[in-house]
């Protein structure tokens, strides 16, 4: 019984301690990352061929996405919004609820699934056939070679992807509610455009797809990196990546979004 | 893939995603509408500004015409200090009327100008003087319940 | 000169976790010699490689490359070092994304600022020495496994080390190639002017070039000699392995409780 109750014990501790012990480790990767991330720069044309396959091969599902829930928060709103007469302000929900939320974190969601678990599953792999042992016994260090053009590509896509995602809902709210039901064209805009500022709401969207790229672009080559080498490992490190991101982009909205818009 | 080939797609993905970005300031947001650069200054006091926030629009004739900046509390006259900024293009007479008023029945609060016929024009840093206060929805109420309890007394009294 | 051992190692003992995987290694590689690491697999070679490569940190001794003492060096130092040396990996190890020409020429344009033009012709020429010139278009997944192990071989050549450790590259190999990779090594070896280190399974063939030979069991060095000494040696282990006997005093079984304890136990579960 007592065997038992400090087995359970000691249990707890060892896995906190582990926490502990992988965010430090996380952290270090992270900082390595920054510091090491010179040739990222120098050497664009890495940068640049991330950017193709976090950013450009994503397009297809954020435009879709996007249009969709543009295309159903103009149906929703519209249905709402008549209720009470008020249906001139469709485009300002619209609008203000894709720039101010629903295009970065959906976005995010979205980069996270597709690119995020690509990432991962790509280093995971590359480590697991020794091609990242390889590159060190190249004297090419894996960090400064692999992992930060790819944290670079990441974050410069994210926001370019929000505001890409944001831009198509608009559109399609444009089209059910003004094309489709037939709210008037010129309120649509100018309530939109009276509402909508540009610093409070497009501004700080921007932003905040810009730390969604930062967090889920780390947390997907963390988890690759630290993967264990077999396919389970993988795997298992892609589920993570995924899960952990999408919390992650959960949580960031809900504190900055706190920060940001916290006394209007 | 081809060198240039990748460099054309990220290229035209960056170009989009810029565009994407310029769209939501000028077509959906305020960017366009209103330029700080070519605009003055004018202050209103009020006995109460109800609902009015900071860059809530300001209108004449519905047309939005400028943004509210800042509200303060003048704590010598206690009355409400709402400072905006009006488009240039847009001149107002001495005597306009400045009134907070409410888009809808449930819409943002909003600061309107209805111009008088004065010949001398506002220029920036000068102040409204006349204001009307917002519609406070409480006091409406407690007025309206007042009256009819007033009335209600009158009509007890008929015999 | 320095020294003549390219590379010395001493007393050393590595452990992962609790195993002991090395212990008490004693190896001298002479400058300018191919020297042979045999043993049986799970005895250690890739380890040992991997300790003079720097990967991994000896728990107790050391191996010193050109005079300096690996795991000493601080990480510049190290990657200073590992630019002159090369490593062909047991399982090849390819850049899966990039063709094979771009994997050979990888270093080349990591840490070189040769013309385009003149990387084309090292890395046709270093293709064309495994025999695989024409295959420079191709991607590492459409190579056959002994394909992918000679790109890997003119991978590793591609910056001439100074050292260059080959880990098994033999292995998935036709009797043609390799007689040819086995001269390519010797040959190698002699025009850069280098120093390689072979680990190996394939005796016969490894005798043919090689000047030195270190038998490995268990983490210890057994036994070590000329080839034309180890032809000669008559009794014992060398013998086991030299002509493939399965009886003799090298077990051939990875250490564990006796077979017929194992198949008791799976009795009982049943
Ligand atoms: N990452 C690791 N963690 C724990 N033990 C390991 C690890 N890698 C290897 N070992 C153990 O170390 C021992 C030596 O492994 P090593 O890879 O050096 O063998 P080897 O001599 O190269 O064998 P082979 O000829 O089959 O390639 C083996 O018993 C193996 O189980
Ligand atoms: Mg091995």
């Amino acid at each position: 019984m007592l065997e038992r109750g400090l087995a359970a014990i000691r249990g707890t501790g060892h896995r906190v301690v582990n926490a502990i012990w992988r965010m430090g480790y996380a952290s270090r990767f992270f900082f390595a990352v920054l510091t090491h991330s010179g040739m990222s720069f120098r050497r664009f044309y890495l940068t640049v061929k991330e950017i193709y396959f976090a950013g450009v091969l994503s397009l297809i599902i954020i435009l879709v996405s996007g249009l969709f829930v543009g295309m159903v928060l103009g149906l929703q709103g519209y249905e709402t919004l008549q209720k009470y007469g008020s249906e001139s302000a469709l485009g300002t929900l619209v609008a203000l609820s894709l720039v101010r939320e629903l295009g970065p974190v959906l976005a995010a969601l979205l980069f996270a699934s597709r690119a995020g678990s690509a990432i991962t599953a790509e280093i995971g792999l590359m480590k697991a056939t020794e091609q990242i042992t390889a590159m060190e016994m190249m004297a090419v260090n894996p960090i400064a070679r692999v992992v930060a053009p790819r944290f670079w590509g990441g974050v410069i896509s994210m926001p370019l992807l929000a505001a890409m995602f944001s831009a198509m809902g608009v559109f399609g709210g444009y089209l059910v509610g003004v094309v489709m039901i037939g709210v008037d064209d010129g309120q649509f805009w100018s309530q939109m455009q009276s509402a909508v500022d540009f610093r409070r709401d497009v501004l700080n969207g921007v932003i905040k797809s810009g730390v969604f790229g930062v967090a889920v672009t780390a947390i997907a080559l963390f988890e690759g990196y630290d993967a264990p080498p077999t396919a389970e490992g993988v795997s298992r490190a892609t589920t993570r990546t995924v899960v952990t991101s999408s919390l992650a982009v959960l949580v960031l909205d809900f504190l900055l979004t706190a920060f940001m818009f916290r006394g209007i | 893939m081809e060198r240039t080939t990748l460099d054309l797609w990220v290229g035209l993905f960056v170009v989009a995603g810029l565009a994407a970005v310029l769209v939501l300031a000028m077509k959906v947001g305020n960017l366009s509408t209103f330029n700080m650069s070519e605009s003055y200054i004018l202050q209103a006091d009020f006995d109460n500004i109800g609902g009015l926030k900071a860059r809530a629009p300001v209108k004449s004739a519905g047309v939005v015409v400028g943004r509210v900046t800042a509200i303060t509390f003048d704590n010598a006259t206690y009355r409400a200090r709402v400072s905006m900024v009006i488009d240039k293009r847009y001149k107002f007479p001495k005597d306009t009327f400045g009134k907070i008023l409410t888009a809808g029945l449930l819409g943002e609060q909003y600061l309107g100008l209805d111009p008088g016929g004065d010949e001398v024009m506002l220029k920036g840093g000068d102040k409204i003087a006349k204001t009307q206060s917002a519609v406070v929805l409480e006091s409406l109420i407690s007025s309206f319940m007042y009256n009819k309890a007033a009335e209600g007394d009158a009509n007890a009294k008929k015999p | 000169m320095p020294s003549e051992n390219l590379v010395e190692i001493r007393d050393l003992n590595f452990t992962y976790d609790v195993r002991p995987v090395l212990q008490g290694i004693n190896m001298d590689i002479p400058r300018g010699k191919v020297v042979a690491i045999m043993g049986l697999s799970g005895c250690g070679k890739t380890t040992l490689l991997r300790l003079i490569g720097g990967q991994l940190k000896p728990s107790q001794g050391a191996a010193k490359v050109a005079g300096q003492t690996v795991h000493e060096l601080d990480s510049d130092a190290l990657y200073r070092m590992r630019r002159r040396m090369g490593m062909l990996f047991q399982f090849g190890a390819l850049f899966t994304d990039i063709s094979v020409f771009d994997n050979v020429a990888f270093q080349m344009r990591e840490h070189t600022d040769l013309p385009e033009s003149l990387i084309r012709d090292l890395v046709l020429l270093k293709l064309e020495a495994v025999g695989l010139r024409g295959a420079h278009d191709l991607m590492p997944a459409e190579l056959s496994g002994g394909m992918a192990r000679r790109v890997a071989l003119a991978r590793a050549i591609a910056l001439d080390p100074m050292l260059i450790m080959y880990d098994e590259p033999f292995a998935g190999l036709d009797t043609i190639s390799l007689g040819v990779i086995g001269n390519l090594i010797r040959h190698l070896n002699d025009a850069l002017g280098a120093t390689s280190i072979v680990v190996t399974h394939d005796i016969q063939e490894s005798l043919k070039i090689v000047d030195y030979v270190y038998f490995m069991s268990e983490g210890r060095v057994i036994a070590q000699g000329t080839p034309a000494e180890i032809r000669a040696v008559d009794t014992g282990f060398v013998r086991q392995f030299v002509h493939g006997e399965i009886d003799g005093p090298m077990p051939f079984h990875y250490p564990g409780a006796t077979y017929a304890a194992d198949l008791a136990l799976e009795a009982v579960h049943a």
